[in-house]
């Protein structure tokens, strides 16, 4: 298991704003990706989940590989917090939900209507949909928003945990995990001029 | 795959989810329109047809613009776009379960509606008949409707005009059926058309709209 991004130039609104992302991770690393607000840390984590296609570069490992976490946590808020992840855990086919509500503390949540949960509760639930979908890359957009320390904690030990399965993770992130790992500043590929890019989006 | 259809049921029955919404409005439109019209029999059995078809699809169109929009705040369908179901499937389940809460509703109740509107009898079995076969093209148009304009905030006013034409004709050959069989005479021909307009709407046009999807999510 290897991501290998090479030469990558992604866009946002038909505009490049990255270019030359060039880095390799392997399994059981971690990387967190730095950068100010508007820098480009989410448009290179869509592109590479694949919700966006990359104007030029290549990406070793096809999306069907890749776990992707965004701001939004995707909840229903009816729904309970077992039916919200059990839903998850049918779509990528793995079923049991018990292990992501123990390591997330939700077990005892797990009948509570998601709209009762709190702005941190509701985080840790977003982020147990992880756990379930049994992918190996994960690919987080500020994963910790809204989590108290404790929270944080609990995120950073289910993150030390996927790693040492040999699992690897690309973390957006301002603050700090607790962990050791490499940093990449998106700011070094910040894209110059216009260049590449088809006039209209759509049909790029 | 299922698992997204119950979801999807699920979330119609639940509090707000909209279900019913349909079924009321199409209450409402037909039990007006006698008041509005008078009450002369033979008056509302020749409109009948046509009134009872009308209300069917605006009840339709009312529910269109929740089958993504949704989906679409709450971050569910970028999620549901990286997982390992294909987009064309997410969008063809999505518009069943539309039709299973606004549609197939719609169809079991319209008799009842009938007898207010002074249907006349030969019309009942084509009416359950065109709305059954008709509705789940209102679905599927709908929800390619819906992907194109998921990205835009408001955006129902845009939805109802873009997908009002498309609807167009299947109401002329649906409420034309049913008019046709009230009046004893041959129906074959718009019953055909009505079934090979669902037939051509199921079968192209998830790929259409997953295709919008694709695009509106960048």
């Amino acid at each position: 298991m290897e991501l290998v991004v090479s030469d990558l130039t992604v866009a946002r609104g038909g505009v490049p704003v990255l270019s030359g992302v060039s880095f390799r991770m392997g399994a059981g690393e971690v990387a967190l990706l730095r950068g100010p607000n508007g820098s480009g840390k989410t448009t290179l984590l869509r592109t590479l989940a694949g919700l966006q296609p990359a104007l030029d570069g290549k990406v070793s490992l096809p999306p069907e590989e890749i776990a992707y976490a965004a701001h939004a946590d995707g909840l229903k808020a009816t729904l309970t917090v077992a039916e919200n992840l059990s839903f998850w855990a049918s779509v990528y086919g793995t079923g049991a939900i018990d292990g992501a509500l123990e390591r997330f503390r939700l077990s005892e949540l797990a009948r509570r209507p998601a709209q009762n949960l709190s702005a941190g509760q509701k985080r840790r639930l977003g982020l147990a949909r992880l756990l379930v979908t049994g992918r190996k890359v994960w690919l987080l957009d500020e994963p910790t928003v809204s989590l108290d320390s404790a929270s944080v904690g609990i995120f950073a030990a289910a993150a030390r945990a996927h790693l040492d399965a040999g699992g690897l993770a690309l973390i957006a992130t301002h603050i700090d995990l607790g962990f050791e790992a490499r940093e990449i500043d998106v700011t070094a590929f910040r894209a110059t001029a216009r260049q590449g890019g088809a006039f209209d989006e759509a049909f790029a | 795959m299922i698992a997204l259809l119950l979801r999807d049921l699920r979330l119609a029955i639940r509090a707000g989810g909209g279900f019913g919404l349909a079924l009321a409005f199409f209450l409402i439109v037909v039990t007006l329109v006698p008041f509005g019209v008078g009450p002369d029999e033979a008056v509302l059995s020749v409109i009948a047809a046509g009134i009872l078809w009308v209300g069917a699809l605006l009840a339709c169109l009312l529910s269109l613009d929740r089958i993504f929009a949704l989906d679409w705040e709450d971050g569910s369908l970028d999620l549901l776009a990286t997982a390992p179901v294909p987009l064309e499937g997410v969008v063809a389940v999505k518009a069943l379960a539309h039709w299973v809460t606004t549609g197939l509703p719609l169809t079991l109740a319209a008799p009842v509606f009938g007898v207010l509107l002074n249907l006349p009898v030969a019309g009942y079995a084509m009416l359950v008949l065109t709305l059954a076969l008709g509705t789940p093209a209102l679905s599927v148009i709908g929800a390619f409707g819906s992907a194109l304009t998921v990205g835009l905030r408001r955006g129902g006013l845009l939805l109802s005009i873009l997908v009002l034409p498309l609807y167009v004709p299947t109401l002329i050959f649906g409420a034309e059926a049913v008019r046709r069989a009230s009046d004893g005479l041959a129906y074959e021909a718009p019953l055909l058309m009505l079934a090979g307009i669902t037939a051509g709407s199921v079968a192209l046009l998830p790929f259409a709209a997953a295709a919008a999807l694709r695009v509106n999510l960048r």
